[in-house]
């Protein structure tokens, strides 16, 4: 082989991590309009914004790389948040979803909130791989129909669709409770959430079995077939994990806001989409790193927070927001294709 | 005397290979021109250069006298060429006469499909050719033969003067064939030229008017097929020594490895009552034409296909095996035919493409992977198989398909198979990378390993094989001894002539 210009060597680099690139340059950016932004309250919340948001992307992220993609995703955090939400009022609350249910150990409705997101994954999960139905049909159907479920939840009696509030302080401090440090530095909880779920799944994708099963069936499902990997159960397995993650983002919404109704999480599938495929993940399968969509929700996140900070209309966000996933892929893509 | 088609010295050659020297075609009008030669010989590569696909390095294209430049697949309608493929794809969902007068549909306004001069159209074209083919169904009802009816029609409708069949036989029932040669014999009266590739000698000396024969992309002649016979024409096709080197081994047979009694598959058209048995290191060739149902024998053997009949024994005891994972636990392993489709992650790393059928070996007391390890093991396997690679953090589809096929053999030899299944172990792989793909089979016979290897190309099989097996459209037709087979045995067995039918031929 020849060796490598250091022009090229650079270049290269820059290809390989344009979506970091793309991070710094936003930021200078924005910075450059506004050096206020360049505060430390500034990185925080935007971390505090973004770690439900991480957390659904990198549900979606299982699904992609798998070769599949979950439009579910926003409404079961939806009825994840109201399933634990239903279970955590204080008992002086006038209106209780529950108006008899003694108070249970924090834990207890958490579980059940993530099980929920679970069990939604493995219907899922089950419809792909035996079902043989293409994901983006098999997701669209619980999609609709798991909303149908939440809202009859919702509605019964005697809560009848109002707004689940009045959540008890041991739930809501995950969401909104934080470590001082001092001098007005603090560290909310629920990045510290967010970056330890990111860390197990980046342990999922490159350190077990499951993970490289992952990659090789969104790589090549047919070759992963005669390789001996078991395809159906590791889909299920990934779809089981993917909704378990959004039934963490829904319990963790519900735990921020203060409370919750069948509404929440919708469209965030799409948002959860939009950021994997920023980071640097294939809709076509096969390719994408837990960095990356970290990567990508931070974009995100800077640009929601950033571009509000310096005065940017909300509907010009969304213009910027539309170019930057499309040239985003655009560019990612030439990496791949470039190469043949 | 018209001519239709004339090529004339037509040379091509790729990287490393001399595809075709000098090869000259003349086709007469109205007559059925068969075009034959073993695997390789070129024919393939010289109607490419017709269809404009290969550009020849020299020679020229003459049709009805007139010099050609074909360019692409579309000079060669206008020139009154078309290609009935093996393999036909037509879109599934549409009608048959859409798919008919697709891209050139009659329009009414200029803007609006004009369905009824469609229909009309198509009705008289069937009723010239015979064809009874209902031109509003769609074509997924259609079988196999009725597509390629209509394939032939819609060359007919282009006006084609010379027709190129590639196979046409291979997949359809006696019956079937029979109509198809029906048609064919009405082409030929309505002043057609067919130009038919086929390895079926009964085929050839029955509908053929001239057979012109190609060896290793050398014209050897053009002859009537009348004073041809099935033996003249495999001497003539055979006709050379071997020319590739194969590794020097002594075959030591061991105990039997497999057995297989009675397998037949669920699928009537494929392989039936197969029973052969695999001795511990032995290299045991599988031979046949297309259509042969070897890779369907393979994979079943493998639990990609279902079998209806039949039993599997493995080192004396009987095997279920279902799925590739069964067979992965009997030790078995399989290197597919088709690389690209069935083998490799082509976005996946080298390391991660060596170690996925073998993830296991590489987990810790609590399930994560030992990455170092994997890593390490698939360095060794490349510098054990001589892969040509930057890193093994290489993306494999940036490899070479030798060294493509290098690492997928390393995923297998991973899993400390004692069976490997190897399916065209070297299709599309350069000659210096076959002598190694070559060794490193020879050295797992030789480590006590037993192979069995699907081959079309001869010198490969009679170069390597212990003993060679013979298929013929689903049957076992016969087994020989490596050292005594010949290229014309093979070739007897594959089109199941039975030898005392050709030795009358010679006679």
């Amino acid at each position: 082989m020849n060796p490598l210009t250091t022009t090229v060597k650079v270049k290269n680099y820059l290809t390989q991590r344009a979506i970091f690139v793309v991070l710094i340059v936003l930021i200078i950016g924005i910075a450059v309009a506004d050096p206020g932004f360049l505060a430390f309250s500034t990185l925080r919340d935007i971390l505090q914004q973004s770690s439900t948001r991480l957390i659904i992307a990198l549900g979606a992220a299982f699904i992609l790389i798998s070769g599949g993609v979950d439009l579910s995703a926003g409404r079961v955090v939806g009825l994840t948040a109201v399933v634990s939400a239903s279970m955590l009022q204080t008992e002086q609350y006038a209106s209780r979803f529950f108006p008899d249910l003694p108070q249970l150990w924090v834990g207890i409705p958490i579980i059940i909130g993530i099980l929920a997101g679970l069990l939604v994954g493995l219907i899922n999960g089950v419809i792909v791989a035996k079902l043989h139905v293409p994901p983006f049909i098999a997701t669209l159907g619980t999609m609709v129909g798991i909303y149908g479920v939440n809202s009859i939840y919702f509605n019964t009696e005697p809560n009848q669709s109002q707004p689940i509030a009045g959540l008890r302080d041991d739930f809501t401090m995950w969401g909104s409770g934080y470590f001082d440090l001092g001098k007005g530095y603090t560290i909310p909880y629920i990045v510290l959430i967010a970056i330890a779920v990111a860390f197990i799944c980046w342990v999922i994708f490159n350190k077990t079995r499951l993970g490289k099963n992952m990659y090789a069936i969104g790589g090549n499902v047919q070759a992963a077939h005669v390789s001996g990997i078991k395809v159906a159960r590791n889909l299920i397995a990934i779809y089981a994990i993917s909704g378990a993650l959004y039934g963490i983002a829904g319990v963790l919404e519900s735990a921020r806001t203060g409370g919750a109704t069948n509404n929440y999480g919708n469209m965030y599938e799409l948002d959860a989409i939009a950021a994997c495929v920023v980071g640097g993940v294939s809709t076509a399968g096969g390719i994408g790193t837990v960095p990356g969509v970290m990567a990508g929700v931070l974009i995100f996140g800077v640009i929601n927070y950033g571009l509000t900070f310096i005065g940017v209309s909300p509907y010009w966000q969304l213009i910027i927001k539309g170019l930057i996933i499309v040239a985003a892929v655009a560019f990612d893509i030439r990496k791949y294709v470039a190469k043949k | 005397m018209t001519v239709a088609l004339e090529m004339r010295g037509i040379s091509k050659a790729f990287p490393g290979v001399q595809a075709l020297s000098d090869v000259s075609l003349t086709v007469r009008r109205g007559t059925v021109h068969a075009l034959m030669g073993e695997n390789g010989a070129g024919k393939s590569t010289l109607m490419k250069c017709l269809f404009g696909i290969y550009k020849p390095d020299e020679g020229e294209i003459h049709i009805q006298g007139v010099k050609a430049n074909i360019n692409n697949s579309g000079d060669a309608i206008q020139h009154g060429i078309s290609m009935i493929h093996q393999e036909l794809h037509p879109v599934q969902h549409r009608s048959v006469m859409e798919n008919l007068w697709l891209g050139r549909f009659p329009l009414r306004a200029k803007l609006f499909v004009n369905h009824t001069k469609m229909l009309r159209d198509t009705v008289s074209l069937f009723e010239e050719l015979g064809i009874d083919v209902d031109p509003k169904v769609r074509i997924g009802t259609l079988s196999v033969s009725q597509i390629q009816l209509l394939e032939i029609s819609k060359a007919v409708s282009y006006d084609a003067k010379v027709i190129v069949m590639d196979e046409p036989t291979s997949s359809l029932t006696a019956n079937e064939a029979e109509q198809l040669f029906t048609i064919i014999n009405r082409l030929r009266d309505r002043g057609v030229s067919i130009i038919y590739i086929s390895h079926k000698m009964e085929e050839i000396l029955r509908i053929s008017d001239d057979v012109t024969i190609m060896r290793d992309g050398c014209y050897i002649g053009t002859w009537p097929s009348s004073e041809l016979t099935t033996d003249l024409i495999i001497t003539k096709m055979v006709g050379r020594e071997l020319k590739e080197r194969f590794p020097e081994r002594a075959h030591t047979p061991g105990e039997v490895a497999m057995k297989v009694e009675g397998l037949t598959s669920i699928n009537p058209q494929s392989f039936r009552n197969v029973s052969f048995e695999l001795r511990k290191g032995e290299i045991l060739g599988l031979g046949g034409l297309v259509g042969s149902q070897r890779t369907e024998l393979v994979e079943a053997l493998f639990g990609l296909r279902k079998t209806a009949e039949g039993t599997i024994t493995i080192l004396g005891r009987k095997a279920t095996i279902k799925s590739p994972s069964d067979a992965k636990r009997h030790n078995l392993a399989l290197l597919t035919e088709e690389r690209r489709v069935t083998g490799i992650f082509p976005v996946l790393s080298v390391y991660e493409n060596t170690v996925i059928a073998n993830l296991g070996k590489f987990q810790n007391r609590i399930g994560l992977l030992n990455e170092r390890k994997g890593r390490l093991e698939a360095e060794q396997r490349v510098q054990q198989l001589r892969t040509k690679t930057p890193t093994v953090h290489t993306m494999i589809r940036n490899l070479s398909g030798g060294n493509q096929q290098k690492v997928l053999l390393a995923r297998w030899l991973l899993t400390e198979p004692d069976i490997l299944l190897l399916d065209e172990p070297t299709r599309g792989i350069d000659v210096g990378a076959k002598f190694e793909i070559y060794t490193l089979i020879t050295n797992l016979a030789k480590a006590g390993k037993s192979i069995l290897m699907i081959s079309s190309e001869m010198p490969e099989l009679l170069g390597m094989s212990d003993r060679i097996m013979v298929m013929s459209e689903g049957k076992l037709t016969g087994v020989i001894e490596g050292k005594a087979a010949t290229e014309q045995e093979i070739m007897r067995l594959a089109a199941n002539q039975p030898a005392a039918a050709t030795r009358e031929a010679t006679e």
